[in-house]
């Protein structure tokens, strides 16, 4: 039987790789640190990642004069400078440790073999010799956007390999892991978080977790895109959700958004950018490479953002291969041989075999561009705290740290779980230690019973309201259809009207299955409140800015605009107020002036300040958008000036 | 392409071990096929359209997280790769026997891996300790692919489910089990010698328990070579036991 009150000293929301690397630094701290997980960790959504995992270890010579600086102007272009270059420094700077140290663990990467190595490079066969002196180091591949090979990968199953090497450091050091559990509430007195209340979903029961300190781990809010998205089921933003529920901790650019391009169609499922980094094409219905005409520099490696919308563009001209589930254009990696395929690529090879019956080595695969990413998220400082509430920290997809801005890199997002893992955890670490836990079981036994009255609210409704699954769909479409790669106020207004009668549709639904326990529908209901609420932040987000930038693009203003809206959005929304309120924050320090990407349209509006204005307002800024204090002042990881001796 | 479309009739177990009231039986429930149709995409329609109490897992839908292993038709496998298309128009579900029943298809994997990582110390021992400032320790790519081979398990319990030992003695590490010591013996990081490997081998629940039907190998969504795994463990353990018995 499940204690009604459990305490702890870090209680970490979420099992995936940025949570539990979280744990790892708490507890090797010497601290205790309970998780929480919707599902058995290594069955997190971080182990679909695939083709790599961004770090300028520079093993290969593809890869030669990669840096940290390199890696940082890559990323700070690739969000159209939508994320704090802080922060996308310290990122940088951080992700070869963070690789190294997953060897440790005992990941397999794939190697560099010294001697000819045979490769595919924008559309040519191409022999280079790999240094013989770097033989069996940690080998690289291409990804999108990218000034240099940096992708350091295990075949395509590189998120299943470092799940499992950091789940087994979870074992070794003995952290409880408690599955089959999610946080539906966030306890707090107003200014500090205290814990949360949690419900297992084997009994139904709910229980309150005390702790020094709350992480936030819970990954992305892709399923309010239904089933357009190559995200696991379980990606339903609750711990997004929950921190809005408090009207306290602001969410960050929610209304960034990524489609990544090459997504399995009909089903939604994930083929990795790894796919065009070794040399993939993409093909329209007359088997023509258009991403060549259309992006002569980067081809096909183009970011994700880019090459998603001359995807869309190509199949709104009537060049997409028609099917019964819309059109769809076609990934070609037969070129590319099975020995490769079935070696370096192979759950490609797996995923095309069991779900849409083909060899890629002899056929095409269908795709299209699908929901991806969450770069929006609980916005939190460089440590990870999050806005507002003391104690509560958010680290991973379900964070907006910021350094993917606008638009993330591919194999980024792998590498941004492990190092802030490693450097949240440390701050976490310090934050409890010295810190006496207060156990305030009032406001713990309130916030527990508020959320036992919920699901008892759902079970007790009766009467022909509309089911859960049926509102789900229509969020779905309403998300893919309104606010997707092309967006339009017109479109992002009916987007607004349709999820506000989503959301007092899903006050009227009525559950079919009463039971309190053991009941998939009512753990459903309990979220789909939250998901609604998500959405709705992403469409008036979308609605309110009125410009583009990155994966937020607005065909009735689709120019970058550095003059009105260098910042990033912030939104609140209390459960029980009406509608959310915006507000927008500086960026963050700017060393990289806004510029041209390298890929994509080179229109934009102009910055009207200097940056030494905008830099000046930066702290008073954010502090005033309820940042709270960082342990190192704010740009003291800023290498100012530093990308001036790169060549990227 | 058939002229009809199949109604398909679906026979599914259903307990909840949970609810005092709650009988083992199976519920039918019928079907129109799609095209394309997996189980995962059937089980919802279901849950969604009939009966909203269904328990399942499913997670990444893509074969990778290894959540929504069970009985079809009498044998295990992830439901989310299954196509209905290659199966008979009666398809029979039931849990995954050798694990506990959380409810209806649903089952406890989790526990029993966690068991299993804690039983092998399924990570890489004797290690000094992490140096942030250093370069990576070199290993070629032909041993790190074949590390990656079998590491690529996904714990999803199908081979534990169709071993005859598992269903004997759930203890019996089975294939996933040993295939995780064998993923660690040839890691050339890894400190621990074949005489410490050896009383986990060869202790009951190790790889003599095996009772070599090798239904382990033919069920695996992976296609793990599990095979070579017993093989290789067995060439080790034995090496082992003579080598000591000659000192």
């Amino acid at each position: 039987m499940t204690s009604k009150l459990v305490t702890t000293d870090v209680l970490v929301i979420g099992g995936g790789l940025a949570g539990e690397r979280c744990a790892i630094e708490a507890a090797t701290a010497g601290h205790e640190a309970l998780i929480l997980s919707l599902v058995p960790p290594r069955r997190s959504h971080s182990c679909a990642a695939q083709g790599g995992m961004q770090a300028s270890l520079a093993n290969c010579v593809k890869a030669e004069g990669d840096s940290p600086t390199v890696h940082f102007l890559d990323t700070v272009r690739g969000s159209d400078w939508g994320a704090d270059q802080e922060v996308a420094n310290i990122f940088a700077e951080e992700a070869p440790v963070a690789v190294r140290e997953l060897a440790h663990y005992g990941v397999p990467w794939s190697r560099v073999r010294g001697g000819k190595n045979h490769y595919f490079i924008k559309g040519e066969e191409v022999d280079i010799d790999e240094p013989l002196e770097n033989d069996g180091l940690i080998g690289q591949r291409d990804f999108g956007g990218t000034a240099k090979w940096r992708a350091c990968y295990a075949a395509a199953g590189t998120g299943h390999a470092a799940l499992y090497a950091v789940d087994s450091e979870v074992v070794r050091l003995g952290i409880e892991v408690r599955d089959r559990v999610e946080a539906v509430a966030l306890i707090h007195d107003g200014s500090r978080c205290l814990g949360a209340v949690a419900r297992c979903l084997r009994t139904g029961a709910h229980f309150a977790v005390m702790a020094k300190a709350t992480v936030i781990a819970t990954g992305g809010y892709g399923r309010i895109y239904g089933q357009y998205t190559t995200n696991a089921t379980i990606n339903e933003g609750t711990g997004a959700s929950i921190a809005l529920d408090t009207g306290i901790v602001p969410l960050g650019n929610m209304e960034a958004v990524q489609f990544h391009p090459t997504a399995l169609s009909p089903s939604g499922i994930l083929v990795t950018e790894g796919c065009r980094g070794d040399g993939g094409y993409l093909l329209d219905k007359n088997l023509e490479r258009f991403m060549v005409e259309r992006e002569p520099q980067k081809q096909e490696l183009a970011s994700r953002d880019v090459v998603s919308r001359h995807m869309a563009e190509v199949m709104r001209g009537g060049d997409g291969v028609e099917s019964p589930y819309g059109p769809h254009l076609w990934l070609d990696i037969r070129h590319l041989g099975e020995e490769h395929l079935r070696t370096k690529l192979l759950e490609v090879w797996d995923i095309c075999r069991d779900f849409v019956g083909r060899n890629p080595a002899e056929e095409l695969i269908p795709v299209r561009p699908t929901q991806h990413y969450s770069m929006g998220g609980v916005r939190v400082n460089k440590d990870g705290q999050a806005y507002g509430l003391g104690g509560l920290f958010a680290v991973g997809e379900a964070a907006c740290w910021d350094m993917h801005g606008f638009n993330r890199l591919g194999g980024n997002s792998l590498a941004e779980t492990l190092v802030s893992g490693r450097i949240v955890g440390r701050r976490v670490a310090e934050y409890v230690s010295g810190y006496e836990l207060r156990a305030d079981t009032g406001i713990a036994l309130d916030a527990l019973k508020a959320a036992e009255q919920r699901a008892a609210a759902w079970l007790a409704r009766s009467g022909n309201g509309p089911s859960v699954y049926e509102i789900r769909d229509a969020m779905g479409e309403t998300m893919m259809h309104k606010v997707g790669i092309f967006r339009t106020g017109e479109e992002l207004t009916e987007a607004v009207a349709e999820l506000g009668q989503l959301l007092d549709d899903c006050d009227n639904a009525v559950l079919r299955s009463k039971d309190p326990g053991l009941n998939p529908e009512l753990a459903f209901a309990m979220r789909l409140r939250g998901m609604l609420r998500l959405a709705m932040t992403v469409a008036k987000g979308a609605l309110a800015r009125t410009e583009s930038r990155g994966a937020h693009f607005r065909t009735d203003f689709p120019v970058r605009n550095d003059s009105d809206w260098l910042n990033r959005t912030l939104v609140r929304w209390g459960m029980d107020e009406g509608m959310p309120t915006f507000s927008y924050e500086s960026t963050g320090l700017i060393d990289l002036p806004p510029g041209h990407r390298g890929y994509g349209s080179d229109e934009r509006i102009e910055m009207t300040t200097t940056l030494d204005d905008y830099n000046k307002n930066v702290l008073a800024d954010q502090i005033r958008h309820g940042r709270l204090d960082s342990d190192e002042e704010m740009g003291s990881r800023l290498r100012r000036g530093a990308w001036k001796t790169a060549t990227g | 392409m058939s002229e009809t479309t199949r109604q398909l009739r679906f026979e599914i177990f259903r307990y909840n071990p949970e609810d005092a009231d709650s009988e083992p039986h199976t519920d039918v429930f019928e079907l129109e096929e799609t095209p394309f149709m997996t189980l995962y995409i059937a089980l919802n329609q279901i849950r969604e359209k009939f009966d909203p109490g269904l328990q399942f897992d499913f997670a990444c839908r893509s074969a990778i997280c290894g959540s929504c292993a069970m009985m079809v038709n009498g044998r295990p496998a992830l439901a989310c790769r299954t196509l209905t298309s290659d199966l008979p128009d009666k398809i029979c579900l039931y849990p995954l026997p050798v694990f506990k029943l959380i409810g209806d298809l649903s089952v406890d994997t989790g526990t029993w891996f966690r068991a299993m990582v804690e039983r092998t110390e399924a990570w890489i021992h004797e290690r000094l300790p992490f140096d942030p400032d250093a370069t990576e320790e070199r290993m070629s790519d032909d041993i790190a692919a074949a590390i990656y081979e079998n590491d690529r398990c996904i714990e999803c319990g199908c081979c534990v489910a169709a071993c005859g030992a598992a269903n004997i003695d759930s203890a019996f590490l089975a294939g996933a089990g040993l295939n995780r010591i064998a993923r660690f013996q040839m890691d050339p990081r890894d400190q621990r010698t074949d005489a410490d490997w050896f009383e986990v081998l060869a202790s009951e629940q190790g790889v003599f328990a095996c009772i070599g039907m090798m239904a382990c190998e033919d069920v695996c969504p992976k296609e793990l070579p599990l095979l070579d795994v017993y093989g290789y463990l067995r060439r080790k353990s034995l090496a082992t036991a003579l080598s000591s018995r000659e000192k």
